[in-house]
């Protein structure tokens, strides 16, 4: 298939602006689930994760891999994938340490799911470092990456 | 260092006699050089970052490029006689004259003008006689750094390109053409030559609207690499853009492209061409030194990785070692000042064994290859009596290269601050940019060496002290971060007007301090007005254009004197071997 044309028809069929692979997404439980809102508008990364995960801690894991630029061609629309490995996964949660609402995107899986990957376009006011976090089989594991927006201007 | 024409005639007086003797032996010896023994069974040569200057020029090398971290002391940086101690070149020789500011007005005087492309051309035609397995491979920043260039658009060097038998590029500052011009060059008008670029891709937005790309599968926009049998043997050509075009010059002008550095796609290239039985594998790359020998570590399977941008001419080659094996990575310099020549022996399948040599163009040196010759004066016959304009004489020698301002690049913040009526002015750290020697006219030709780019408004701005900063923080950082990913790969901005101290070991935020204008400190909280140009984002056609500018200022000073770049106070570098103290 031709990667246009499969865009094309993610684009159509994508009522939420995510996608969602590997993983078992159940539009349900999505449907369901309650809006975050105490993590969406925390004004700290530990008051996020504690709305969200009920806790702050989480372990740094090489099964959450995480996918950016280094250098943010344009900070409104920075494109990030993130992706696991680790079974039963929960949640996926993506935080932007610097921006002033830190919590940005989240995913809630459903229960059972081996692996998963979600990828989105974020939005980041600063050079931050982008942390995400995946709950499974009842732990929050954690990668990250700072990802840099630059004025930009005087190469070369 | 800054000299009257007087003072100047006499150092060149005193030098004189030996002078001619020496220069006698070196023109002989330097000629010998250009014959360099054969090797192996096929050959790469490379050159980089021409900037489209089609005529000889001088050049002057920085006595600023400083290494922060592991890159402290390391090729490419190091400076002056720091340089010439690392590669053991004799001091005063033609060869210290290529690779460094030493002694510039009087080398520039003895050994004469670089580059120049009929010169090159003789030197590739010679080469090429003797090799008759090679591959010329241009690293890119060809179609732009020229009034010609920009006049016609690029299309003097691509037709240059073509005579002088380039084979394969990938690019940069073409990107300034825009979209579509690109598109119309590398389709229409650049084939034979080939335009490899495997980390552009189309933007999202630009594949669901189902604008052209080289691959729709892998949405890449250009061809990745380029598979070419020499002397039997099946070599791999994958070329690697500069990956923060979209950051370091305008997006708006190639909006549907989304570049970066990419190298998990480059490893699965690089693995893509050994499944297909490529036995020589090469990155015709424009990264940048820095970011060529971290990618060299990360990526494996590559025997070559032939790198420009950052405008460094290395005379050997950095030998990295990683999980597959060694990679070499080989830098080629400006301004068709060098050529490398990688010879290579190829056998059982792989690279066993190399010859390099990064030959400086004299232009004393080389005969003039006619058909090129005749090539370039047809070009420039249109432009000829703009070209030739003198706006002003100067009596200092004007360059631009080094980590913080030069003495052009002074001239041009003086102009902007005084013709626009500025308290404070930027200009890019482009590290493109010929170098003027002190009695000689400033011609139109030589300004827009200086400025000659298709975003070149001149603009004037209100910035608080605080943003001043924030700005000056963020340039530092493109130059100076740690992890060479994160850099940019141009120098740090010219700044007229303010000044300030800097520790580039510092992290972002804290290396600048101590900035003052007019003797009194930045206030954070004040409005400034701030003249700049180059601006990434699009301007109003009513700006004037920065040549108008400093075109303006030249006529009116007549003669530009005791000119003093403004470098700011830079800590904890006196042991850099990337400084050199003038």
């Amino acid at each position: 298939m031709k990667r246009r044309i499969f865009l094309k028809g993610s684009m159509a069929a994508g009522a939420i602006a995510v996608a969602a692979g590997a993983g078992l997404l159940a539009p349900a439980r999505v449907l369901a689930a309650t809006w975050p809102k105490a993590a969406f508008t925390a004004k700290s990364e530990a008051d996020a994760l504690n709305a969200f995960f009920g806790s702050a801690d989480a372990q740094d894991s090489g099964d959450v891999t995480l996918k950016a630029p280094l250098q943010a061609e344009n900070g409104a629309v920075v494109p990030i994938k993130v992706s696991t490995s680790l079974a039963d996964v929960e949640a996926i949660a993506v935080v932007v340490a610097k921006n002033p609402s830190p919590f940005v995107t989240s995913l809630q899986m459903a229960a059972g799911s081996a692996g998963g990957m979600f990828s989105a376009r974020i939005k980041m006011g600063q050079t931050s470092p982008v942390n995400c976090y995946v709950k499974a089989g009842g732990k929050v594991y954690k990668t990250s990456q700072e990802i840099k927006v630059t004025v930009g201007g005087c190469g070369g | 260092m800054s000299l009257t024409r007087r003072e100047f005639m006499r150092l060149l007086a005193a030098a004189s006699a030996a002078g001619m003797a020496v220069n006698g032996r070196s023109a002989s010896a330097q000629a010998t050089d250009y014959d360099v023994p054969t090797f192996g069974n096929l050959s790469l040569l490379h050159f980089t970052d021409c900037h489209a200057q089609l005529m000889p020029v001088h050049f002057r090398e920085p006595n600023f490029n400083i290494g922060i971290g592991k890159a402290f002391g390391q090729p490419p940086h190091v400076v002056g006689e720091r340089f010439l101690e690392y590669f053991s070149i004799p001091a005063g020789s033609a060869n210290a004259y290529a690779y460094t500011c030493l002694d510039f007005e009087v080398a520039a005087q003895k050994y004469g003008k670089v580059g120049g492309f009929a010169h090159l051309a003789t030197l590739v035609k010679r080469l090429r006689a003797s090799r008759p397995n090679s591959l010329l491979l241009d690293g890119g920043d060809t179609w732009q750094g020229s009034a010609t260039s920009l006049w016609t658009k690029g299309q003097d060097m691509v037709d240059a390109c073509k005579l002088l038998g380039v084979d394969i590029m990938t690019g940069h500052w073409e990107f300034t053409y825009g979209m579509d011009r690109v598109r119309e060059i590398i389709e229409r008008e650049l084939p034979p030559i080939e335009f490899l670029a495997q980390n552009i891709m189309l933007t999202e937005d630009a594949s669901f609207d189902g604008k052209p790309a080289f691959d729709e599968d892998s949405g890449r926009v250009f061809k990745p690499y380029s598979m070419r049998e020499m002397n039997g043997i099946p070599v791999a050509i994958i070329g690697q853009a500069f990956p923060y075009t979209t950051l370091a010059n305008p997006r708006y002008m190639i909006e549907d492209w989304s570049f970066g550095i990419r190298d998990e796609q480059c490893q699965a290239m690089v693995d893509e061409v050994r499944a297909k039985g490529a036995q020589v594998v090469v990155v015709l790359s424009h990264n940048g030194m820095d970011v060529d020998l971290k990618m060299a570590t990360r990526v494996t399977g590559i025997d070559v990785i032939l790198g420009g941008h950052t405008h460094d001419g290395i005379p050997k080659p950095s030998v990295i070692s990683n999980a597959g094996g060694r990679t070499l990575v080989v830098n080629s310099g400006s301004n068709s000042k060098f050529l490398s020549v990688m010879d290579l022996d190829v056998r059982d399948g792989r690279v066993a064994d190399y010859r390099f040599r990064l030959l400086p163009i004299f232009a004393n040196l080389l005969p003039a290859d006619p058909e090129m010759a005749m090539l370039i004066e047809g070009a420039r016959e249109p432009f000829k009596q703009q070209l030739d304009t003198v706006l002003a004489t100067t009596e200092t020698t004007l360059y631009r290269r080094g980590n913080f301002s030069g003495t052009f690049d002074q001239v041009i913040v003086d102009a902007l601050i005084e013709v626009r009526g500025a308290d404070i002015a930027f200009s890019p750290g482009f590290r493109w940019g010929t170098s003027v020697l002190p009695g000689d006219p400033i011609t139109v030709e030589r300004l827009m060496d200086q400025t000659g780019i298709t975003y070149a408004k001149s603009t004037l701005v209100e910035m608080s002290g605080e943003t001043i900063k924030l700005v000056l923080e963020d340039i530092a950082d493109n130059l100076f971060n740690a992890d060479p990913y994160y850099q940019m790969g141009g120098d740090m901005v010219r700044v007229g007007g303010l000044r300030y101290a800097i520790d580039p070991t510092a992290p972002i935020g804290e290396r600048l301090s101590a900035l003052e204008l007019n003797g009194k400190p930045l206030d954070p909280s004040h409005i400034y007005k701030v003249a700049g140009w180059a601006s990434v984002n699009p301007q109003p056609d009513e700006l004037p254009d920065i040549w108008d500018v400093v075109g303006e200022y030249l006529r009116d000073r007549k003669v530009i004197r005791d000119v003093v770049a403004n470098v700011p106070r830079v800590k904890g570098i006196s042991n850099n071997p990337g400084y050199l103290a003038l």
